[in-house]
């Protein structure tokens, strides 16, 4: 059946799906490569078994979004020779997973790449999007098409502070998910409670957006994954896992933590 | 681009379509910032087209650089150099100008806008320190509490300014992360911002940056390239053959380009940091040796490699130790009105030799560069009238003159 939907479709329904299955998908994001670039593959598949759709971090010089977990993890796998030719190369021979990929990337990394030929290469190795966190709408319109072509998304992101015109906006260009980032401020950060704010804006999100909405940005703990059931269809679970891989601990055990108090 | 394509752009540039509405100068510039920072951009972008040219708002500017920055700054002429260069030489003299740079010109007017946008803390990064100590004197000036953030490389090779920050009251942030220098401190200013866009307002010093940062800062430079044209203009009864100006994220070039460009007879010459010389890493000559593409929120020219990291640069000085460029700049090189060449750490350390010798005037590195750049065109081009903008003093760079020129210290002391 997944053969019958274009990549951006397969994500957006495997977040559905679990949504049903379970009350909220989780989406775990690695660092491509880190902390070994011989372990990307075997991680991913391990993580494919219990995450419904896997982020995939690309790593970059520069990523003013990220707080310091990403940052290190991008500079050692740069050191290490991760490049986005190299991920793409790995998805492609691993072959469709278990659960759908979207790539993360800041837009340099694909402007090098070649918008031309981005887009089949994304599809040959069944990427389902791109969220490109220093894309903002207004500058997207030529990766969005080239993208579109294959069936590839771009992924938005909408945070608190987007007002609800350029939101209706965002949520209507998006394709596979829409990313509600919870907080302002870099990714990473402490285990916060979720705020009454923080859910009340999901619920906003959700009215204005025809696709599943998924939740990121330092979510770190059960009770935060409990807290944002029925408020986002998905929660991204980013610098907390990378830490866990970075410590030689097991990714997929801490998921089943995320999950196992949430009923 | 071909020559009916450059006409076309250049003919844009001087009817002033650039930035364009998406913040555009042809191709280059645009907006790309994470979307925490777009409605801010956006109520930046509002502020300056309120603001920028009401005159009440030009008013308190104009009669801040006057009383309090000092301006206008000299023309000087600098007949020992001219003589030894086989040229007429003039100096725009912004080290003349408050706290010792162009720098001030451009934080004392974002900081009035930061105060009528009713920010309660400005951020800003800082390469050499001079645009942190500006950024300093003016918060205090205006009233709003000031965090600036330098990569920890740049605290140790600048110590003198991280000093006059705290004393005028600024936080000093070392930034470890990334490369340790400018660009790693404008990660981190961004940073900031993403996590405060509400109550923080980033004074951004250079003319790069997302919309509106290129524009505001080029507009409130240019009182540069005005009071240096009309003064030559008095001095000479006409214009000069060719200014030049150094360029590591390229504000001083272009406030002092800008009010030129319309001016067909007169060359105009960036001169970037070669470094110690041609290889990847080796120097900062970014608009000789980059490529198109986007960093710290425009799309320009960087030093990256084949994957699209940026790489990490070299420069003696650290105001031009960057790896990439302002948008204005990408466009005046891609459509021939500037010539961009750059000039050694060994040939920028020369012609500050030189300048302290033939003038008593002690240049930063920064603009030592230009002296280099204005020398070597003067010996191709005898006898022409040359325009060089000194954008600020050396007295920041002793730790590392000391370094280079070790005897330099003790052969005035008798003992």
């Amino acid at each position: 059946m997944s053969q019958m939907l274009l990549p951006h479709e397969r994500v957006t329904a495997a977040i559905r799906n679990a949504e049903k299955a379970s009350g909220v998908a989780l989406l775990p994001f690695i660092t491509a490569g880190y902390p070994e670039r011989e372990r990307f593959i075997p991680t991913l598949r391990a993580l494919a078994g219990t995450g419904d759709v896997i982020e995939v971090g690309v790593p970059f010089s520069d990523p003013m979004a990220d707080g310091v977990t990403i940052q290190r993890a991008s500079r050692a796998a740069i050191a290490s020779g991760v490049s986005l030719r190299w991920i793409l190369g790995e998805l492609r021979q691993a072959g469709e997973l278990a659960a759908p990929v979207v790539l993360m990337s800041y837009l340099n990394p694909l402007l090098a790449y070649g918008q031309d030929q981005l887009a089949a290469a994304a599809r040959a190795a069944h990427v389902g999007g791109f969220i490109v966190p220093d894309l903002p709408l207004e500058e997207s319109g030529e990766l969005a098409a080239r993208l579109d072509a294959q069936g590839v998304g771009l992924i938005h992101l909408v945070t608190p502070a987007t007002p609800e015109a350029r939101m209706r906006q965002l949520c209507e260009a998006s394709r596979g998910f829409v990313y509600a980032v919870t907080v302002a401020g870099t990714t990473g950060g402490s285990a916060r409670a979720m705020s009454a704010g923080v859910t009340a804006y999901l619920d906003r999100v959700r009215a204005l957006s025809p696709l599943p909405v998924c939740a990121g940005f330092g979510v770190r703990t059960p009770e935060q994954v409990r807290a944002l059931s029925g408020h986002a269809d998905g929660v991204i679970v980013g610098s907390a896992l990378v830490e866990e891989l970075e410590a030689r601990r097991d990714p997929v055990a801490f998921l089943d933590s995320l999950r196992s108090r949430r009923h | 681009m071909d020559n009916q394509e450059s006409a076309t752009l250049l003919a844009r540039l001087i009817g002033g379509d650039f930035p364009d509405d998406r913040g555009r100068f042809g191709p280059f510039g645009g907006r790309y910032a994470p979307e925490t920072l777009m409605p801010a951009l956006q109520r930046l972008e509002a502020g300056v087209r309120r603001y920028l040219h009401d005159s009440a708002f030009a008013a308190e500017l104009g009669h801040e650089l006057r009383e309090w920055v000092g301006r206008p700054t000299p023309l000087t002429p600098v007949r020992h150099l001219g003589r030894n260069w086989g040229a007429e030489v003039w100096l725009k003299r912004e080290d003349l100008a408050h706290t010792g740079a162009h720098k001030i010109n451009n934080a004392l007017g974002q900081a009035l806008l930061a105060q009528r946008l009713g920010a309660k803390r400005v951020i800003a990064e800082t390469g050499a320190g001079q645009h942190g100590v500006a950024t300093a004197a003016a918060c205090a000036r205006v009233g709003i509490p000031c965090t600036v953030y330098m990569g920890a490389v740049d605290v140790r090779r600048q110590a003198p300014n991280v000093d006059r920050m705290h004393q005028l009251g600024a936080r000093v942030v070392p930034v470890e992360s990334g490369d340790r220098t400018l660009r790693a401190a404008i990660d981190e200013a961004f940073r900031d911002w993403v996590s405060d866009p509400e109550d923080a307002y980033y004074l951004l010093g250079s003319a790069v940056g997302p919309h509106p940062y290129p524009w505001l800062v080029r507009e409130l430079q240019s009182v540069i390239g005005r009071e240096a044209r009309a003064q030559f203009l008095e001095m000479t009864g006409g214009l000069p053959d060719i200014a030049v100006a150094c360029v590591g994220g390229g504000s001083n070039a272009i406030g002092l380009f800008h009010p030129f460009v319309a001016d067909a007879a007169v060359r105009l010459m960036g001169v970037e940091a070669g470094g110690r010389g041609a290889g990847l890493g080796e120097n900062s000559a970014t608009l000789e040796r980059g490529r198109p593409g986007v960093l710290h929120g425009s799309y320009s020219v960087l030093l990256q490699d084949a994957d699209g990291q940026v790489q990490e640069t070299h420069s003696i000085s650290a105001g031009l130790d960057y790896p990439g460029v302002g948008p204005e700049h990408a466009l005046l090189k891609a459509i021939g009105r500037v010539d961009y060449v750059s000039a050694t750490d060994s040939e920028a350390l020369e012609a500050l030799r030189e300048c302290c010798a033939a003038e008593g005037i002690l240049p930063a590195l920064e603009s030592s560069h230009a002296l280099a750049g204005a020398r070597r065109w003067a010996r191709e081009n005898p006898g022409r009238r040359i325009l060089i903008g000194l954008s600020g003093r050396g007295d920041k760079d002793m730790p590392t003159l000391s370094q280079a020129f070790p005897g330099a210290a003790t052969t005035t002391s008798h003992h």
